[in-house]
C-alpha cells in the first residue's frame, strides 16, 4: 500500500469529485422533474395519464441504469440520433431516478390524510391553494428523509456514467490506477471520495430533518 | 429485426443469462449468509466489534458498487487476491449486498417483541433456543419485503459485472452487437431477458412473502 498515489492524485480526484457531484445534482433535478410530472399523471383522473405513468415508473425502475446510459449513448446513435456523452449521463440518471423519485412523492401525498383536502374543499379553498398552502407543504416534508436516501443512492449509481466516457470519480481512479499500475490505492482513494460526499449528503439529509421537524412528536 | 443472428447467438445468450443467475444467486446466498452474521455479531456486548462492523457497513453502502469490484479485480492481487473474473463478480455481489442485509436483519431482531424474548427467557428456554425458535422466526416474516426487495435490486445489480468481463447476459449481448452490428436485436432480447429474470425474481419473492407472513394475514381474516 502507497498511500502517496493517493495525495499525489489529490487534485485529479477531486476535480472529479466536483464532476461526479455536478452530474448526480443534474441528474437528481431532472429526475425531480420527470417524477413530479409522473407523480401527477398517476395522481389525475384521466385513466390514458395514469396507465402511462404507471408503465414509465414499471420500466424505468425495472431497466438497470447500465442498460439504459448503454441504449442512449451507443445504441441510439445507431439509429440516427448522436446524443453527447453528458446528455446521455445525466439523461440516463434523470429519467430512472425520475421513476424512484415519482414514487416517493406519490407515497408522501397518499400518507396526507384524505380528510384534510376535504376540510380545504368544504371550506371553499381553491383547487390550486389546496395543493399549494395543504397538500404540497406537508408530503414535501414527508418525503425528505426518502428523498436523501434516493439521492446518495443516485450519487453511487453516477459511477455508472464512467461507461459513457465522462471524467467521473470512478473514470478518473480508472485513469489513475492505470497509469500508476496502483489499483488499490487509486480505487480506495476513489471510494474515499464517494464516502465523503455521501456522509456530507447525509449530514444535510439530518439538518434539513430536524430543522422540518420530522420525527418530532407530532 | 433478424431473428436469424439472434438464433445464432442463442447459445451464447443462453449462456450468459445462465452466468447472470449464477452470480446472482452465489452472490445474494452469500450476502444473506455474511449478513445474517453480521447482524448476529452486532448482538453481541462488546462494543468494540459493534464498531468495527458498523464502519465495514457504511463503508460498503457508502461506496458505488462499480468501485468495490475495481478494488477487488484490479486491486485485489497487489494483496495477494488474485480472483477470476467471475468469482470477484460473486465476492463482490455478496460483500456488497450483506452490508444491506445485516441492515435488513438488525431491522428484522428490532421488530421482535421484547415482551415475547422475556417470556421465553422466564420460562427457561436456552440463549440459542430463543435466538433460532422465537427471534429468527419473527425476525425473518417482519424483514422477508426487505429481503425480497434487496434480491431484486441485486438482479439488476449483476449488469455492472460486465464491466469487469465476467461473461454475463449483458456481457454476451454487447459481443453479439459489436460483432454482427445488430443493435437492435441484442437490446431487444436484452429487454426480454431481464425482465423475464426480474419478474420471475419478484413472482417468486410475493409468494414467498404470502407464504412466511400467511398466519398473519389468516389471523386478520378472523379477527
Amino acid at each position: 500500500m502507497h498511500p502517496q498515489v493517493i495525495l499525489q492524485s489529490f487534485g485529479y480526484l477531486t476535480q472529479a469529485a466536483g464532476v461526479t457531484i455536478s452530474v448526480s445534482l443534474a441528474g437528481i433535478a431532472l429526475g425531480f422533474v420527470l417524477g413530479a410530472c409522473v407523480c401527477m399523471a398517476r395522481l389525475s383522473g384521466n385513466a390514458a395519464l395514469k396507465r402511462i405513468g404507471a408503465v414509465y415508473v414499471s420500466f424505468f425502475r425495472g431497466v438497470p441504469l447500465l442498460v439504459l446510459l448503454l441504449f442512449i449513448y451507443y445504441f441510439l446513435a445507431e439509429f440516427g440520433i448522436e446524443v453527447p456523452a453528458l446528455a446521455a449521463a445525466v439523461g440516463g440518471l434523470g429519467l430512472s431516478s425520475g421513476a424512484y423519485q415519482a414514487e416517493i412523492l406519490r407515497g408522501a401525498l397518499n400518507a396526507v390524510p384524505r380528510g384534510q383536502g376535504e376540510a380545504a374543499t368544504a371550506l371553499g379553498y381553491k383547487r390550486a391553494d389546496i395543493w399549494r398552502r395543504i397538500l404540497l407543504p406537508q408530503a414535501l416534508r414527508l418525503s425528505v428523509p426518502p428523498f436523501i436516501n434516493e439521492y446518495i443512492l443516485l450519487l453511487k449509481a453516477s459511477s455508472l456514467v464512467s461507461v459513457v466516457g465522462i471524467a467521473e470519480l470512478t473514470r478518473v481512479s480508472m485513469n489513475i490506477a492505470s497509469s500508476t499500475y496502483r489499483p488499490l490505492e487509486a480505487y480506495v482513494g476513489g471510494g474515499l471520495f464517494y464516502l465523503a460526499i455521501n456522509l456530507c449528503f447525509a449530514a444535510l439529509g439530518n439538518v434539513a430533518e430536524r430543522r422540518l421537524g420530522i420525527g418530532r412528536a407530532a | 429485426m433478424s431473428f436469424e443472428v439472434l438464433w445464432r447467438y442463442m447459445p451464447s445468450l443462453l449462456g450468459g443469462f445462465g452466468v447472470t443467475v449464477l452470480c446472482w444467486s452465489l452472490g445474494a446466498a452469500l450476502g444473506l449468509v455474511l449478513g445474517f452474521a453480521i447482524a448476529l455479531l452486532n448482538r453481541l456486548r462488546f462494543a468494540p466489534l459493534r464498531w468495527l462492523l458498523q464502519a465495514c457497513v457504511e463503508i460498503i453502502r457508502g461506496t458505488p458498487f462499480l468501485m468495490q469490484l475495481f478494488l477487488l479485480y484490479a486491486g485485489g492481487p497487489f494483496i495477494g487476491l488474485r480472483l477470476s473474473a467471475t468469482t470477484a463478480g460473486v465476492v463482490g455481489l455478496g460483500l456488497y449486498s450483506s452490508a444491506y442485509f445485516a441492515e435488513i436483519f438488525r431491522g428484522g431482531f428490532n421488530a421482535v417483541p421484547v415482551g415475547l424474548v422475556e417470556a421465553a427467557i422466564s420460562v427457561g428456554m436456552k440463549p440459542f433456543d430463543i435466538l433460532w425458535r422465537v427471534m429468527f422466526p419473527l425476525a425473518l416474516v417482519a424483514a422477508i419485503p426487505a429481503i425480497v426487495n434487496m434480491l431484486i435490486v441485486l438482479s439488476k445489480e449483476t449488469v455492472v459485472l460486465s464491466i469487469i468481463t465476467v461473461p454475463e447476459l449483458m456481457y454476451q449481448m454487447q459481443t453479439m452487437a459489436a460483432e454482427t452490428f445488430t443493435a437492435f436485436d441484442s437490446i431487444f432480447a436484452m429487454a426480454i431477458f431481464y425482465w423475464l429474470l426480474v419478474e420471475a425474481v419478484s413472482r417468486v419473492g410475493r409468494w414467498l412473502e404470502l407464504r412466511v407472513t400467511a398466519f398473519m394475514t389468516e389471523k386478520a381474516r378472523t379477527a
